[in-house]
């Protein structure tokens, strides 16, 4: 590991100005960027701990009616609010579908934002990746890809985002609260990440040295709380990253579909919000005909990257079952096994 | 080395009678719920040095400069270890003596024969400043294309597969079989490469003193890895010291001594100093070993009651440039099921990988899921239920060779499992069964087997004035329990209560255990520890009854019984004395014994010898996403005598986890064209987590083997993963109706 200056700011307001320096990086959980640092995938001069900031670790209702989760607060607390899970309990399920306990107790809000993607290649300092070295090249194109993104992607990078929280945040209008040296900006977190175009490296619209102080809710998002899912298909059981997944919300009024929200995980650079099916979803009948054009509509636009074609057809299905769940409502309690396709079977939840 | 622990600690050993069956808990799980069993990284001699490797990202070709000037200007970098510098060794690292000299890599030249080959070691004061180090060594390389993939290069027929076994083989005229068949089928299954990954990585800390050399690293086989060393080293055997008290897992990759444990043996040596070397995770996929991966076609023949009229079994597998091993999984077809002809072969490619070696089950595993898939496809093929089919094929004797077996429950393993699991009433065809949810759900079954094998083994054996015993042998407790099987074996042997036995393992200096592997520890050290403990008894009952004063006078040798410290008559049990007052009539201060444990040759031509079980699988699967969920597997073993069955049951278990890992989750995924690993960690490089098995049970099929060896004892550590891996396999096509031809398998193979 190299050698790098340690700061631990007493405030906000100190931390965005110790980050300000080129070559600095927050570390909240570590979970991602100490794994990056040991792999000498990124290597900062500067490490800005936020971990101990007060201010950020707090949920708050606004008088809105919305909420503000700090960034600092953990994966697991966050879940595991009553509260929230009542009022999201498909950010609650996605949240408690990722990694595992003991990542989710260290992980936080922001860091799982900012997480990178787990491309093979970008993890591997002796392959090509634009991403982590503009202009060197792309090796997942025409390498071992059958994870990679179906949508949105470019010649210039294929690699997908592959947090699970921010696929029901994004369904959800959530918005990022950012503070730089220029003062405070909101985000939404569709536009929060960016596709890859030509510039896979600009990740996010993040200036260097801003952070993130919180995520918003906006209140409207809690009128989802009794059809709200996230599905997650992955590789075992537990303890997996995503192939695809979905997350899926709905107003349902005497069979009509009165309020819509869809986002898919796993198949892009950033958390995709499928506004075309939501399109198609609202004010028509809740039911299995309709989730299917909306699955079409949401891939439509979908293309294999590589190896990846079953993942377009498997997102379409995970899309369908995902508006399925949803309809047949949120579940009284948490599942044994959150966003697995094997939810329903009982069980004591599995933490790892 | 003792195992330091107060055995009051632990009452579950408190009981009365023979310790052999008696399902012990183990006597170092204190030291290791409580974090204080040492394992090999654990150690830290004052003035110790951390060793990093330094390894290639390329597959072939040559290192062209290493940038040593800046890593030794790295402040506590001490040295750097190339081909320029290092220490000069006895023996060449490529000569092969013998086919289980492994060929290592040890800085012997510039050139790169696989990736995460060692390309130099940097030393240093820190283990942050060894790794900044060879960082910062920025190698740069001439590099020539990577053959990668089972058609990555020209195949050959390999001189011999596994141990020594004929690449080909054939017993009848499969052609005449397969022409006279009323049924055939023929299938085609790819398993992938595969890494051991123990828990713990390979490390070495290694101290020198003048010729003579210390050092802690895990080791499968202790008397090897000091032989190896010695002759590398141009240094007696007797010389080198190796403490493996413990090992976090091998799994068959600590069987032989690894190219970067010696590097940590030649750094300490070039610095003067006590040196650490510890892999990385990722640097564990390459020069450890691995499962080769393979591609393997099946052709069956039936006549029209079901019998086979021939089995022919191919195997395509590959191998390093520049060593040989070949995975024998074609031979996997020799054993289980009768038919006039059998016929094996195998050939192989050589790729720019490390080289494949030993991994739990090596060959039985890979063959076993093909095998046990084609024989489900020909059951299917005939109509026949899958377990029908296997008993109407049932050997009575060893197919390949007409030997009878030493002793065969495998009627019983399938009786009791297939009761146990509720196999009866299963439908025939696929995709027929659903439950409340809808998931799709399936029943697969799979035999297993694993030869009962023996190597060498020496143990000695104490018998104390105060009437405690001491027993040592340098066997090697890898966690599947050796420190308590063989301290119940220890007891049995001496006639004493285990807490009376003082039993010492892990360690070079004491009579060679041979090698745990091979599922023959237990049998083999077992033996050893059994007759020394047997010659200390005859010697003992030797002084009593040839002493008028004995209240044995004159039983004889064979008239006397051992329990519980002391001598009794054979015919009047009233009529005894205890052990203390025999050595102290005859005014010694202890008396020894010394027993071998091996093979016996006759029994060896005479019998088949092969442990069996069978195994039950219940899989759900989503019928529109292809996610599959193991929700119950029940397995039914007879492996000859069970000496704990708690341990016993474990291994169980961890074989039928790990079937579970080689049919859905186990791949290294290496890229087509560098020929790198993709997935080199345990994040991406899947194993079962607690949540893919919920449900598992392991029967114990009672078994008398009378020829194996006097203890009876088979082997239970790889048998669990045969007849799993295709247990899962078949019921994934049962509930799907899709036949798996290659694994892991893959959500996209089930989207249909
Ligand atoms: C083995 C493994 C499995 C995993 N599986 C899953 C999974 O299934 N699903 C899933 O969603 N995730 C998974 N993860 C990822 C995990 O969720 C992330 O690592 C975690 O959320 C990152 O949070 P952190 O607080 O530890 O971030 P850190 O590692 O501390 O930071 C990550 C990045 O964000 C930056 N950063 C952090 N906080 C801020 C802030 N407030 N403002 C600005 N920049 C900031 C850091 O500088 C860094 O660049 C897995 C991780 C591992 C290691
Ligand atoms: S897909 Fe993106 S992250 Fe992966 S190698 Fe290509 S550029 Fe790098």
């Amino acid at each position: 590991m190299r050698d790098f200056d340690y700061f631990r700011p007493a405030t906000i307001s100190d931390a965005v100005a110790a980050a300000a320096e080129p070559g600095s990086a927050y570390l909240a959980g570590g979970t991602n960027l100490l794994d990056l640092m040991k792999g000498g995938i990124t290597s900062p001069e500067r490490i800005v701990d936020i971990s101990r900031l007060p201010e950020l670790n707090r949920i708050e209702t606004l008088d809105d009616g919305g909420l503000r989760i700090g960034a600092l607060v953990r994966n697991a607390d966050l879940a595991h609010d009553p509260a929230f899970a009542k009022a999201y309990p498909a950010v609650a399920e996605a949240l408690l579908s990722g990694a595992s306990a003991q990542l989710r107790n260290a992980a936080t809000v922001g860091g799982n934002l900012l997480q990178r993607t787990r491309c093979s290649y970008f993890y591997d300092t002796a392959s090509a990746c634009n991403r982590r070295q503009p202009g060197s090249g792309c090796s997942a194109l025409g390498g071992e890809n059958r994870l990679h993104a179906i949508l949105g992607w470019s010649d210039a990078c294929i690699a997908t985002h592959p947090s699970d929280f921010c696929v029901p945040l994004v369904a959800l209008d959530a918005v990022v609260e950012i503070e730089g040296k220029e003062g405070r900006r909101h985000v939404t977190l569709e536009e929060f990440h960016r596709l890859p175009g030509d510039t896979p490296q600009r990740e996010t619209v993040l200036q260097p040295g801003e952070l993130i102080v919180a995520v918003r809710l906006p209140a409207q998002a809690a009128s989802f709380a009794s059809h709200a899912r996230y599905l997650k298909v992955r590789e075992r059981t537990s303890y997996a990253f995503a192939v695809v997944s979905a997350a899926a919300a709905l107003v349902v009024d005497r069979g009509k579909i009165r309020g819509a929200r869809l986002a898919l995980g796993g198949v892009a650079a950033k958390p995709w919000r499928a506004r075309s099916a939501e399109a198609v979803l609202l004010g028509a009948d809740a039911d299995e005909a309709s989730f299917v054009r909306a699955a079409d509509a949401a891939l439509a636009d979908a293309s294999p990257s590589g190896d990846n074609a079953f993942k377009i057809e498997l997102a379409r299905r995970i899309v369908v079952r995902a508006l399925t769940s949803a309809l047949a409502g949120t579940p009284a309690v948490m599942p044994a096994l959150p966003a697995s396709p094997f939810s329903s079977l009982p069980g004591v939840r599995h933490d790892a | 080395m003792t195992l330091e622990l107060g055995l009051n600690q632990q009452p579950a050993h408190t009981r009365q009678g023979s310790s052999i069956g008696q399902p012990l808990t183990r006597r170092d799980g204190f030291l290791k719920v409580t974090g204080t069993a040492r394992y090999a990284a654990d150690n830290h001699p004052p003035g110790m040095l951390y060793a990093v490797l330094a390894v290639s990202s390329i597959a072939r070709g040559r290192v062209v400069s290493l940038d040593i000037e800046a890593a030794k200007a790295h402040s506590g970098v001490v040295e750097v270890m190339t081909p320029l510098n290092r220490p000069a060794l006895a023996t060449d690292p490529d000569a092969k003596d013998h086919p289980f000299m492994f060929r290592l890599d040890l800085l012997q030249n510039d050139g790169v024969r696989y990736p995460n080959q060692s390309i130099a070691v940097v030393i240093a004061e820190t283990l942050e400043a060894a790794t900044e180090g060879a960082a910062l060594l920025s190698p740069r390389y001439e590099t020539e294309p990577a053959r990668v993939g089972l058609d990555g290069a020209e195949s050959f027929v390999p001189r011999g597969v596994g141990v020594g076994n004929p690449a080909v083989q054939q017993m009848g005229d499969v052609e005449a079989g397969l022409e006279s068949a009323r049924t055939r089928i023929e299938a085609t299954y790819e398993t992938p490469a595969q890494y051991h990954n123990a828990m713990e990585p390979h490390a070495i800390v290694a101290a020198w003193d003048g010729d003579r050399l210390s050092i802690d690293t895990p080791s499968q086989g202790l008397a090897m890895a000091q032989g190896r060393i010695a002759g590398l080293f141009g240094i007696a055997p007797q010389n080198v010291h190796i403490r493996s008290p413990f090992l976090g897992g091998g799994f068959g990759s600590k069987g032989m001594i690894s190219g970067p444990q010696v590097l940590g043996i030649l750094a300490a040596k070039l610095v003067g100093r006590p040196v650490k070397l510890v892999l990385r995770r990722e640097q564990m996929f390459g020069p450890v070993g691995h499962r080769a991966p393979t591609r393997q076609t099946l052709r069956m023949g039936m006549d029209g009651e079901g019998r086979l009229t021939a089995i022919s079994h191919h195997a395509r597998t590959t191998s390093s440039t520049f060593d040989d091993f070949f995975e024998p999984a074609a031979d996997a077809s020799h054993t289980l099921y009768a038919s006039p002809a059998i016929a094996t072969s195998h050939d192989a490619v050589r790729l720019d990988t490390g080289t494949p070696l030993f991994m739990r089950a090596p060959g039985e595993a890979t063959g076993s899921i093909a095998l046990e898939s084609a024989i489900d496809e020909a059951a299917h093929a005939c109509g026949m239920d899958p377990l029908e089919f296997r008993l109407r094929n049932y050997a009575e004797v060893e197919p390949m060779t007409g030997k009878p077996f030493s002793s065969k429950a495998l009627r019983e393993c399938y009786e009791q499992a297939a009761e146990a699991f509720g196999w009866a009433g299963r439908p025939l065809e696929p995709r027929r069964m659903r439950d409340a949810d809808g998931y799709l759900t399936g029943w697969g079954m799979g035999t297993a087997t694993f030869p009962a094998i023996m190597f060498q083994a020496e143990a000695r054996a104490v018998l104390r004035a105060d009437g405690s015993g001491l027993m040592e042998t340098g066997a090697q407790d890898m966690g599947q329990g050796a420190w308590t099987a063989f301290a119940q074996i220890a007891a049995d042997g001496l006639g004493l209560d285990i807490d009376q036995i003082d039993f010492r393992a892990g360690s070079s200096d004491l009579p060679n255990a041979g090698i745990a592997g091979g599922s023959g520890h237990t049998a083999t050290a077992g033996m050893a520890i059994h007759n020394a403990g047997a010659a200390v008894i005859a010697r003992l009952a030797d002084l009593a009854t040839r002493n008028e004063a004995s209240p044995l006078f004159g039983a004889g040798n064979e008239g006397v019984l051992a329990r519980g410290g002391r001598l009794y008559r054979r015919d009047d049990e009233s009529r005894g004395e205890s052990y203390t007052e025999i050595l102290a009539r005859a005014g010694l201060a202890e008396i020894e014994g010394h027993g071998k444990g091996a093979p016996d040759p006759t029994s060896q031509e005479a019998y088949a010898k092969h442990a069996h079980g069978a195994v039950f699988a219940e899989v759900k699967v989503d019928p529109d996403l292809g996610q599959i969920r193991v929700t119950r597997l029940v397995g039914a073993f007879a492996a000859g005598r069970v000496i704990n069955p708690r341990l016993v049951r474990s291994q169980y278990y961890g074989g039928m986890i790990w079937g579970v890992s080689f049919a859905l989750h186990e791949e290294a995924v290496t890229d087509r064209r560098s020929g790198r690993i993709q997935n080199a960690n345990l994040a991406e490089y899947h194993v079962p987590v607690n949540a893919d098995v919920p449900s598992v049970e392991a029967l114990l099929v009672h078994e008398d083997d009378p020829h194996v060896n006097a203890l009876g004892i088979k082997g239970v550590g790889e048998i669990g993963i045969t007849g799993t891996a295709g247990a899962v396999a078949n019921a994934v096509w049962h509930a799907t109706g899709v036949r798996p031809r290659r694994f892991p398998i893959r959500i996209e193979d089930l989207l249909g």
